[in-house]
């Protein structure tokens, strides 16, 4: 086969897929076009290692070596801003010429949402090389840093912080952090993390605005600030699929194995995506999703790289992520939408160490793990058999 | 096949004992071992899945 596949985004997911194309014996010209100007690299060191500064920019790259893309005849394009999709020529439209393709992959991700903020406030966001590289000479001992926004980012910024000897808050609109991630109890059990390593943690209070001076509170309060780090979220980046034919809902819709669906939702020809900007329906758990973790882009990239080259088993995986805080690892595996119970099999995850299991109806559907690798991964193989309740309380050493 | 982990970059996720339980064991002292420095073939699939979902690239597959 030699036909022209063109790759829009040119990070994890994107650099994958381009590298699974190649192993799985694409012959074809492969173009991978990116909007940052830089090497592309991987995501999860910049608010761990590289934003504590014990980490450069040689443990970030996604390719081992600088020759790795000419040495898989992969054309990597940095510094292109796709603009918009026209199908029927099939043609990506950039802010460097157009790419004519064959087939296309859609891999381009999410951006930060900002705040407003007045002018000459010290506010910054996290997401790209460049924001780690901006933020990090700023975080050292005894400067004020007020976090926005207790989900896994804010957090492992707040920690990498605290580390460096900064003082740190955290600022959550939200009663309860990462609640819709985890639930009331456990997300409090991570938001613990937070005041037992010296960060000060305000919970249920909206900001009402940014200024020089620090972040105004709802409740009328000022936190000082010399650091304001926004991590509120991020939005799938589809602009420039507006009015392509393409279906856009909070990211581009996808059938079961990864090929884009129109808004009739019929296939589109030859188009697959992966990545943080794709939304599919994983049948392992009856729902649309669309997931933001690395592991996912991984996984996707090489299933959507498969059912280009003809492939049509459905995508279905187990999902799981990781994150970094205060030496402890939160690790989750499965789903938790829509719940039923989650229960404590192991330790105790308020405290620190602990293994929680989440079920609805009569299946198993997640867990999570603190500081407890090796126990948790023992869940996985049973969330991939999609066990009962019983069945995951018989591992745990319990009874129903 | 042979198996290298950089264990400078390993942070011990342990998706490859996910993967390849056989080979790979993160234990709770929360460091991983490799159970078979030199696996035969019948790994060599679940092995070339830990080192694919690996989050630090650290697993290298020679051979």
């Amino acid at each position: 086969m030699m036909s022209r596949v063109v790759i829009v985004g040119a990070s994890l997911a994107g650099v994958r897929c381009a590298e699974a194309l190649r192993r799985h014996g694409h012959g074809g010209p492969i173009e991978l076009l990116g909007a940052e100007s830089h090497r592309p690299y991987d995501r999860p060191p910049l608010s761990k290692q590289f934003l504590a500064g014990v980490a450069d920019r040689d443990r970030l790259w996604l390719t081992r070596s600088d020759t790795a893309f000419a040495d898989q005849d992969i054309t990597h394009h940095p510094g292109v801003t796709a603009t918009s999709l026209e199908l029927s020529t099939r043609t990506v439209h950039t802010d460097a010429g157009s790419f004519p393709f064959d087939s296309l992959v859609i891999a381009t991700g999410t951006s930060v949402r900002r705040l407003p903020h007045a002018e000459g406030a010290p506010v910054f966001t996290l997401r790209t090389l460049d924001d780690a590289e901006a933020l990090a000479p700023k975080l050292v001992e005894g400067v004020r840093v007020v976090v926005v926004g207790a989900g896994f980012i804010g957090a492992e910024v707040a920690s990498t912080a605290r580390g460096k000897g900064c003082v740190v808050t955290v600022v959550e609109a939200a009663a309860v952090p990462l609640e819709r991630q985890l639930g009331e109890a456990m997300g409090t059990a991570c938001a613990a993390l937070h005041e037992r390593n010296g960060t000060k943690l305000i919970v249920g209070t909206g900001v009402a605005s940014i200024e020089a001076n620090g972040v105004h509170l709802a409740d009328g309060s000022v936190i000082g600030a010399d650091v304001i780090v926004v991590g509120i979220g991020v939005v799938p980046n589809t602009g420039w699929l507006e009015d392509s034919g393409v279906a856009i809902a909070d990211g581009v819709l996808c059938d079961a194995t990864c090929r884009v669906v129109d808004a009739g939702n019929s296939v589109v020809e030859r188009v697959v995506a992966c990545g943080d900007v794709a939304r599919w329906p994983n049948d392992r758990y009856g729902e649309v999703m669309r997931i933001e973790h690395w592991t996912n882009a991984v996984e996707m990239a090489e299933h959507s790289a498969q059912s280009l080259l003809g492939g049509t088993e459905p995508f279905m995986p187990v999902p799981y992520f990781w994150s970094d805080q205060y030496g402890t690892k939160i690790q989750f595996l499965g789903r938790s939408t829509g719940f039923d119970e989650v229960r404590v099999v192991d330790g105790d995850p308020a405290a620190g160490v602990g293994v929680a299991l989440y079920r609805k109806g009569d299946r198993l559907i997640g867990a999570l793990g603190l500081n407890r690798i090796k126990a948790l991964m023992g869940y996985r193989a049973l969330l991939v058999d999609s066990v009962t309740w019983a069945t995951a309380l018989d591992h745990a050493g319990l009874r129903t | 096949m042979k198996i290298t982990v950089d264990f400078d970059r390993c942070q011990s996720n342990a998706l490859c004992m996910s993967a390849a339980p056989e080979v790979f064991e993160v234990r709770d002292d929360g460091f991983l071992y490799i159970l078979i420095e030199e696996p035969g073939e019948e790994h060599r699939a679940t092995v070339a899945e830990a080192a694919m979902l690996c989050p630090t690239q650290a697993i290298t597959v020679e051979g």
